[in-house]
């Protein structure tokens, strides 16, 4: 998936993360920074899910800023592709 | 959990609820209160509480107590805590009923060796925080309600000075919180402490003519009164009316808790009733209210925290009385003052074990929240997420030894953190007192119960295993990594006879 404008999805709301894109230079890699409510409890769980969603969409270079407010795994994929979705100019839908 | 610790000295390990009552006396023998005497006519009342305090001979090392009815606006604790300090006294160990997020501006002392030690039912905020990455010296003591009246009697808890709020005095030290600008109701945490300090003094913004009435404490255990301009902020003590919850979730968790509590066998003619004054746990009472009077049952008594929710229940007939330990809003104090039937108790009466029998023993049903509870029952109301301090014992594990019918409400998990799990952070209340465990997620009867799981199953209402609903939480969640502790002690939690059911660590930063 190539990205191609800076994007967001979701909110600061109480288990709701917010997902912020912004395309990189080629070979910058993925700059991730993540802020959780649960960092300490799901931390490490946060970090292979958010590169596993990235190793999905095929994405290795990319800034992202994610602030978690407790999401559950459902929402963090859900935030995630609709992020990358965005950035990418590839999303369908009511929001296009 | 060691045999012995610096600061508190032996621990008995917790071995079951009875072991120890069982017996029927208590082995530890009991302290004498002090006994004082007065000149006729002589004048208890002090210019200021700096005034007072300094009359009291504060020394090094002194233990002082206080109460927790201002709950949220309380300022007396800091103002007491800053003269003490301004006086040079070191090594205060600080018995409160509890300390909640307005004492945080006490931070300060406990860094400075104002404070070494704490005693308290609840630990809040930035305290909590604090403790549990291990600022203080000495371990802090997590008691019941009714485990403190124990302490005090025991001399484990030995109270040199007491400083007793009261929204209203008279020159003698008749004292109450049920009338007066900052009436914030019961003062049934203070009766203990007005016996047994070897001083008191109490402190209210409002000096009435001799006599006040009612007498909450009474002028034979006071030595000073002091009037004040204030003793906090009146919007936080004397403010409102506790709400209904209207968190979908807690009232769905509150109606399966009635839907329970309807069919479990216990609501009859002349039940009483507890509940706590947490979402959920206090929106079970709107239930119960409905169904009291689609089946006309009349209750007996309403005992506890109490709120104006307790009261409406009360005037409208369907309970005879209430007993009131503690008041949670002070729409409350008017009940208080004007029906006979609304009567204040002190802790002792309320919840001490060691006695001939407290009220908590005569409870019908009681609803208790939890911020953790484990696959035994065991309830953690102490520690949050991070390992901190953040939450009370207070009458929890009291009340859930007494009651016939103790249901715990929760969510099955909070954000993204089970509630529902193995293994609690911190015991305070144990398994065997919970009967029933109600989440939105399932219903799970403690298996011990087999007689209320079968009434449960005739009407219909289907139970869950508590494992299996643990394992159900964690594959909505994942599996949360234990909060990171160091080997060393913090704090202990003593249950309600004294012996020790849980020590907390000092967590890793």
């Amino acid at each position: 998936m190539k990205l191609i404008t800076k994007a967001q999805a979701g909110s600061f709301e109480s288990s709701d993360v917010l997902i912020m894109v912004e395309p990189v230079v080629e070979g910058a890699g993925r700059i991730i920074e993540l802020k959780s409510i649960v960092m300490q409890q799901f931390g490490d769980d946060l970090l292979k899910q958010i590169n596993d969603g990235l190793d999905f969409y095929e994405i290795n270079d990319v800034r992202l800023i994610i602030n978690d407010k407790g999401a559950l795994p459902p929402t963090i994929s859900a935030r995630l592709e609709t992020a990358l979705k965005r950035a990418a100019q590839l999303q369908t839908g009511t929001l296009k | 959990m060691p045999s012995e610790l610096i600061g508190i000295g032996k621990l008995e390990p917790f071995e079951g609820a009875f072991t120890k009552l069982k017996k029927g006396w208590m082995e530890e023998e009991t302290v004498p209160p002090p006994v004082k005497a007065k000149m006729p006519h002589s004048n208890k009342v002090c210019d200021s509480l700096r005034d007072a305090i300094i009359r009291s001979n504060p020394k090094d090392g002194m233990t002082v107590s206080f109460h927790h009815h201002l709950r949220g606006g309380d300022n007396l604790v800091f103002e007491a805590i800053k003269i003490l300090a301004e006086l040079g006294i070191k090594d205060i160990t600080l018995a409160a009923s509890s300390l909640t997020t307005a004492h945080d501006p006490i931070l300060p002392y406990f860094k400075d060796g104002t404070i070494t030690q704490i005693y308290a039912s609840g630990i809040r905020g930035e305290l909590g925080k604090a403790l549990a990455q291990g600022v203080m010296p000495k371990p802090f003591v997590i008691h019941s309600h009714g485990g403190r009246v124990r302490s005090v009697h025991t001399g484990k808890i030995k109270i040199d000075l007491a400083i007793l709020a009261a929204s209203s005095s008279d020159i003698e030290g008749n004292a109450t919180g049920a009338h007066g600008p900052s009436a914030f109701g019961s003062m049934g945490y203070a009766a203990i402490d007005s016996w047994y300090a070897k001083q008191v003094i109490v402190v209210t913004d409002n000096i009435v003519d001799y006599p006040c009435v009612p007498q909450s404490v009474t002028q034979n255990y006071i030595d000073y009164v002091v009037k004040v301009d204030s003793i906090g902020d009146p919007s936080k003590i004397a403010g409102g009316t506790t709400r209904i919850t209207k968190a979908p979730m807690d009232l769905q968790i509150a109606r399966l808790a009635a839907q329970v509590i309807e069919h479990s066998g216990e609501l009859e003619d002349g039940f009483s009733f507890q509940v706590g004054a947490g979402g959920a746990s206090l929106a079970v009472a709107k239930y119960i209210r409905k169904i009291m009077k689609q089946r006309t049952i009349k209750g007996s008594f309403i005992l506890g925290g109490v709120t104006s929710y307790g009261v409406d229940m009360l005037n409208e007939g369907l309970f005879r009385s209430i007993f009131d330990v503690q008041s949670f809003d002070a729409a409350v104090s008017t009940s208080l003052m004007d029906n006979p039937y609304h009567i204040e108790i002190p802790a002792g009466l309320y919840a001490n074990p060691f006695n001939c029998g407290c009220m908590t023993n005569k409870l019908d049903i009681v609803v208790l929240g939890a911020l953790e509870i484990d696959t035994n029952f065991n309830v953690n109301v102490i520690t949050g997420s991070e390992g901190y301090v953040r939450g009370a014992s207070g009458g929890h594990s009291d009340t859930a030894s007494g009651a016939n019918l103790t249901v715990v409400v929760c969510p099955s998990f909070r954000g993204r953190i089970p509630i529902v799990k193995e293994k609690v952070h911190t015991i305070v209340t144990p398994g065997e007192s919970i009967d029933v465990l109600v989440t939105e997620r399932g219903i799970c009867v403690n298996p011990q119960r087999k007689e209320l799981k079968q009434n449960l199953e005739k009407a219909g209402i289907v139970t869950k295993d508590i494992v299996d609903l643990a394992k159900e939480v964690e594959l909505i969640t994942g599996k949360a990594k234990p909060i990171e502790i160091l080997d060393r002690i913090v704090g202990v939690v003593e249950y309600r006879d004294g012996t020790v059911i849980d020590v907390i660590h000092q967590v890793k930063e």
